[in-house]
This record gives C-alpha cells, sequence and structure tokens, in this order.
C-alpha cells in the first residue's frame, strides 16, 4: 500500500533518532569502559601529590562543592527576589520588559565571555585574583537566568484564587508571598537550583581564568576558609588541564565522576517535575 | 537579605501597627526591585567592560592590521595580530555544524512528534535530554580520543602524495565541526519538537484526509507550518556552537590557518582559551579584542533570535 519514497523518508527520520540514542550510548560506554578503573576510593579521598605518591581528584571536588554554595548563597535570593518582583510586584511596562529582555541576554552570552569579564572584573578590578569567590561570582551570573526562569515558570502556575484568597484575608503582600506562594511554588524554585548545580558541575570556561586550577586540600581548619580567597580548579577544570598533559587516564576517571553526577541531577530534575506535576493536578 | 528578613518578621509580631507593616513592605518591595534590575546592571557592565578591554589593541595596532589581516604570530619578534581566518574559522565552523546538525537534530524531532511510538519516544527523549547535560569536556575528551584518531588515519590516506599539507594529528576543522554539531543537537530537537507540538492539529487532519501520505504531510504541510520555530532553533544552535570553547579547543588543532577541512585552526573561542593562559601586553590585549569580536557575534544572534521570537508571537496571537 505505502508508497516507496515514504518508506525511505521514513527509514530517514528512524535512522535519525537512532544516531542521538547511540551517540548517547556511545559516550557513556566508552568513558565508563576508559575510567571505571581509575576511579577508585584512593582516587576520590586524595589529592594529588608526588611527595605521597597518590592520585586522586579530592581537593577539586572540594572547589566544586565550594563553587557551588557560595554561587548559590548569591544566585538563588537574587533569582528567587527577581522572579518575585517581575511576577508579583512589576507592572507591565518597560522596565519588565528590559528585565526580561537583559535576563534572556546573559543566557545567551557564551561561557568564555563570562570567563573574560570575570577575570577582568572580579579579578582584577576588585583585586580578587584567581579566588573560588571570582569563580564563584562569574558563576552566579551564569546561573541567574536559570534560577529566575524557573521561579518564574512555578510562580504562574500558583492559582491566583490563592492569592486573592490570602489578600482578602487582609494577610500583607510580603507575608502571603512568603508563606503561601513560595511554598506552593517551591518544587520549581528547586528544580531551578539542581539545574543551576549542573551547570556549575559542567562548567569550564567561565572558570579556568576565574576561579584558576589549584588542586590541594587545606590542612587545617583555618585554612578552610581561606580556599574562598585561593584559586581552586573544579574537576572540569582538573579534567581539562589532565587532557592538556596527556595524563588520560585521570581525565577519563573524572569523567566517570561527572558523568554520574549529571545522571543523578537529570533523574532528580524528572523527580521533582513529575512530583510538581502532581500537585498541579490536585 | 536573610537578616533583613527576619528582622521584619520580628517587627511584624510586635508592632503589629500598619507604620511597621508598611515599613516591611516597602523594604520587601524595594529588595525585589533591586533583585531583578540586577540583570540590568550585569548585562550593561559586561558590555562596558567587554567594549573598554577590546578597543585599546584596535588602537594600538590598527583595526584593519587586526581585522583584516591573516598571519596570526603573537609572539614572534615582529609580531602580527591578524584574526581574520580565526574569525573565518568560527563562521565556517559554525555553518557547517549547523548544516550537520540542524537537518538531524529536526528529523528527531519529527521523529518524536509524530513518528515515534511512545515508547520509542519514551527512550529518545531522556537520551536527547542526558546529551544536553553532558559536560562540554567530556564532548571534547570524546573529540580527542575517537574522532582525532580517526582524523589522522583519513588525513594520511588523502595526503598520501602531497609535499605541501602540514600533517595535523587529527586535530582539525572537521573534528571540531564534528563535535559542535552533536553539541547542538539537543537544542535543535528541543526547540523544534515543541513548534511541531504546537501546531493546529487540524493542519495535520486537513491533509491526510485530502489524501496525503503521514510522510508527505510532514513535510509539505508540517515543517513549513513550524518554519518560524524551526528558524529560531536554527538560531540557538548558531550562537551556541559560536560560543563554545572548551569542547573543541584540543580538539581543534593548536596553529591559526585558513579554514579547511583538514587544515589545524583555531576558533574565535579557542584561540583566547589556549593562548590567555600565557599571553600578556599587546598580546592579551588583542585576545581581548577576540573576545569583543565574539561578543558582537553572540549580539547579532540574540537581536536576530528576539526577533524571531516576537515574530512568532504575532503568529499565535493572528
Amino acid at each position: 500500500m505505502r508508497r516507496k519514497s515514504d518508506m525511505i523518508v521514513r527509514g530517514i527520520i528512524n535512522l535519525c533518532a537512532l544516531i542521538s540514542v547511540l551517540i548517547l550510548v556511545g559516550i557513556l560506554g566508552y568513558v565508563f569502559v576508559r575510567g571505571i578503573r581509575t576511579v577508585t576510593p584512593s582516587f576520590l579521598l586524595n589529592e594529588t601529590s608526588v611527595l605521597n605518591g597518590t592520585t586522586g581528584i579530592a581537593g577539586n571536588i572540594l572547589n566544586t562543592l565550594f563553587v557551588i554554595v557560595i554561587t548559590l548563597l548569591f544566585a538563588a535570593p537574587i533569582g528567587i527576589g527577581s522572579a518575585i518582583y517581575l511576577n508579583e510586584y512589576a507592572k507591565p511596562g518597560k522596565l519588565v520588559r528590559m528585565i526580561e529582555f537583559t535576563t534572556e541576554t546573559l543566557s545567551g552570552i557564551p561561557s568564555i565571555i563570562f570567563g573574560l569579564f570575570g577575570f577582568i572584573f572580579f579579578g582584577s578590578v576588585l583585586k580578587l585574583g584567581y579566588s573560588i569567590l571570582t569563580g564563584s561570582l562569574t558563576m552566579t551570573l551564569m546561573v541567574l537566568p536559570l534560577i529566575t526562569r524557573n521561579t518564574q515558570e512555578a510562580l504562574k502556575t500558583v492559582p491566583d484564587s490563592y492569592r486573592t484568597g490570602a489578600l482578602g484575608m487582609g494577610a500583607e503582600k510580603w507575608y502571603m508571598i512568603r508563606t503561601i506562594l513560595l511554598p506552593a511554588a517551591m518544587p520549581g524554585i528547586i528544580t531551578g537550583i539542581i539545574l543551576a548545580i549542573g551547570r556549575i558541575v559542567g562548567e569550564s570556561a567561565a572558570l579556568l581564568f576565574t576561579a584558576g586550577s589549584g588542586y590541594a586540600l587545606p590542612k587545617t581548619a583555618g585554612a578552610f576558609f581561606d580556599k574562598i580567597f585561593q584559586s581552586g580548579g573544579t574537576m572540569t577544570i582538573q579534567m581539562y588541564l589532565s587532557m592538556q598533559n596527556g595524563e588520560y587516564e585521570i581525565a577519563f576517571g573524572i569523567a566517570v565522576v561527572l558523568l554520574i553526577l549529571v545522571l543523578l541531577i537529570n533523574f532528580l530534575t524528572h523527580y521533582l517535575s513529575s512530583k510538581f506535576d502532581v500537585s498541579k493536578k490536585k | 537579605m536573610q537578616m533583613q528578613n527576619k528582622n521584619e518578621k520580628k517587627q511584624m509580631s510586635i508592632i503589629s501597627g500598619s507604620a511597621g507593616r508598611s515599613a516591611g513592605e516597602t523594604a520587601a518591595q524595594i529588595i525585589f526591585t533591586i533583585c531583578g534590575v540586577l540583570a540590568i546592571v550585569a548585562v550593561a557592565i559586561i558590555t562596558i567592560y567587554m567594549i573598554i578591554n577590546g578597543t585599546p589593541a584596535l588602537a594600538k595596532v590598527g583595526i584593519v592590521k587586526i581585522l583584516f589581516e591573516t598571519t596570526w604570530a603573537p609572539t614572534a619578534d615582529a609580531p602580527s595580530y591578524g584574526i581574520l581566518y580565526i574569525i573565518l574559522t568560527s563562521i565556517i565552523g559554525t555553518a557547517l555544524a549547523v548544516l550537520i546538525g540542524v537537518p538531524i537534530g529536526v528529523l528527531t524531532a519529527v521523529f518524536l512528534a509524530e513518528t515515534a511510538p511512545k515508547k520509542l519516544a519514551g527512550i529518545v527523549r531522556p537520551a536527547v535530554e542526558l546529551l544536553a547535560g553532558i559536560p562540554s569536556v567530556i564532548y571534547g575528551l570524546i573529540g580527542l580520543m575517537i574522532l582525532n584518531p580517526i582524523m589522522y588515519k583519513l588525513e594520511k590516506i588523502i595526503f598520501a602524495g602531497s609535499s605541501t599539507h602540514q600533517y595535523t594529528g587529527g586535530s582539525n576543522l572537521i573534528s571540531a565541526v564534528l563535535v559542535l554539531a552533536l553539541m547542538i543537537l539537543p537544542t535543535v530537537i528541543n526547540i523544534s519538537e515543541s513548534a511541531l507540538r504546537a501546531l493546529d492539529p487540524k493542519l495535520k487532519f486537513a491533509s491526510l484526509a485530502l489524501g496525503a501520505s503521514h510522510e508527505q504531510t510532514i513535510f509539505k504541510v508540517l515543517l513549513p507550518a513550524a518554519k518560524s520555530g524551526i528558524a529560531t532553533a536554527i538560531v540557538l544552535g548558531v550562537g551556541r556552537a559560536i560560543g563554545e570553547a572548551m569542547a573543541i579547543t584540543l580538539v581543534s588543532g593548536s596553529s591559526v590557518n585558513l579554514p579547511l577541512p583538514f587544515n589545524s585552526v583555531k576558533f574565535l573561542t579557542t584561540a583566547i582559551v589556549s593562548e590567555m593562559g600565557y599571553a600578556s601586553g599587546t598580546h592579551r590585549q588583542v585576545l581581548f579584542t577576540i573576545g569583543l569580536v565574539l561578543f558582537l557575534f553572540i549580539m547579532i544572534v540574540n537581536g536576530v533570535l528576539s526577533a524571531f521570537l516576537k515574530k512568532g508571537a504575532k503568529e499565535n496571537e493572528a
């Protein structure tokens, strides 16, 4: 019954879809096969040290955590606040359009530009040098749109009857936002934050010239917080440097760790968004 | 900010007078407005600093000597800072990546939106999402370990008799283009799929009722109807490809050449990544000029994008 040309077209369409899946499976399989033997407890818990003869990424894991926490400390309040402003306070007009346009622009700027800007502005002008703080401030600008947009979407799904109900009972606006809207929008906000974490974990170009490439673990409790003002390379940076130096075993090891994190983050966001949908149906 | 919130709470519970209330309210509103305006401030400062740092080299070396000369020898005794080949590499590399990535992406979107059985779509869609989440350094590693050796073998066969060809070990334009094409796939697929899904189902039913096959309907009715969405997908793909740095730095080669398939090339992004670490003086200033050129490209892409989005919104209203 079916025409030959239709069959061919259908074949090509299926082939294209197959390509994406095969490439993903190929990448996952290849990286895991080449890297899984490198990922031992000692690899995860030690820093690379010629003196002790250890090879490990503990310092880089710690740096990654530092960058995540500090970035979110800045980006989460600002992003959520911005979304609250856009959705709850602002009246449609020039300012709102400007904010939405610039938020859109921020999400379109490539990470290497953020890297250059962070290097010059936070690193040189504000004199923070190569440090975890410089990297975190740079990452703040990068993940801001992600958090703003997700919070905004979540706030939009909260029914207006919640607002009118609370305000009608005499609640003040900020009280209403704090006790009714934010809890109702929480799954969306958390999704935004998790996506931001994913972005930070995978980022490299914006961090290379801002957070630097230090990989040492802090030796004392006091040195722990000093780390914030010192150079610290995240896992992706260490991976890039290892590739550059031809230390492919380390690179594949880090790649395995990164892929596991990406998979986890992916499952988490899926889980959350499915939960979000259920609460919407109620 | 957290501190302030706590103070407000206290204030409200102790003096629940209307004056205290409105003060807290006003504070909240002001803080949220500032949060919103920060995005504008950020973009303004980024733009200003990119211009401040990108222009001195243009004045020092000369606009023509930087933008329209082809010799890139920043560390030579008589340094030369021509970035024309670097600009061309970014343009041609991006164009080729889009040329490869968009057809595959759009057809995958057709598969997901139209032809796939639910179960298969349930495998392909998460796979695409995961591809989008893989860090760019990992794409770089794959390119370096898999594509480059293949390219080196091809290179040895193709240029077997040539005496002028400089062997690159497989780090060439094609390797970088393939990595970029792969990296824009998820963007193209997602945007095109939502464009296809947003179409009025009547279009499809009308076409099928007239006796067209499903495949004919897809290519003669649905894809043309979704063209503004697909155009948006292409523009986003261009933006992603032209700005990608870490995935292709080690894959594309380490010297600046005319962007021919088997030449070692540097993109705008990879020139910055590979040289910023050791550059100083004029060399560093020129790297910032390269950053400014890239920034301009991205702003153009963003402008085109928002024009498309506006057009799309209008079409939806009509």
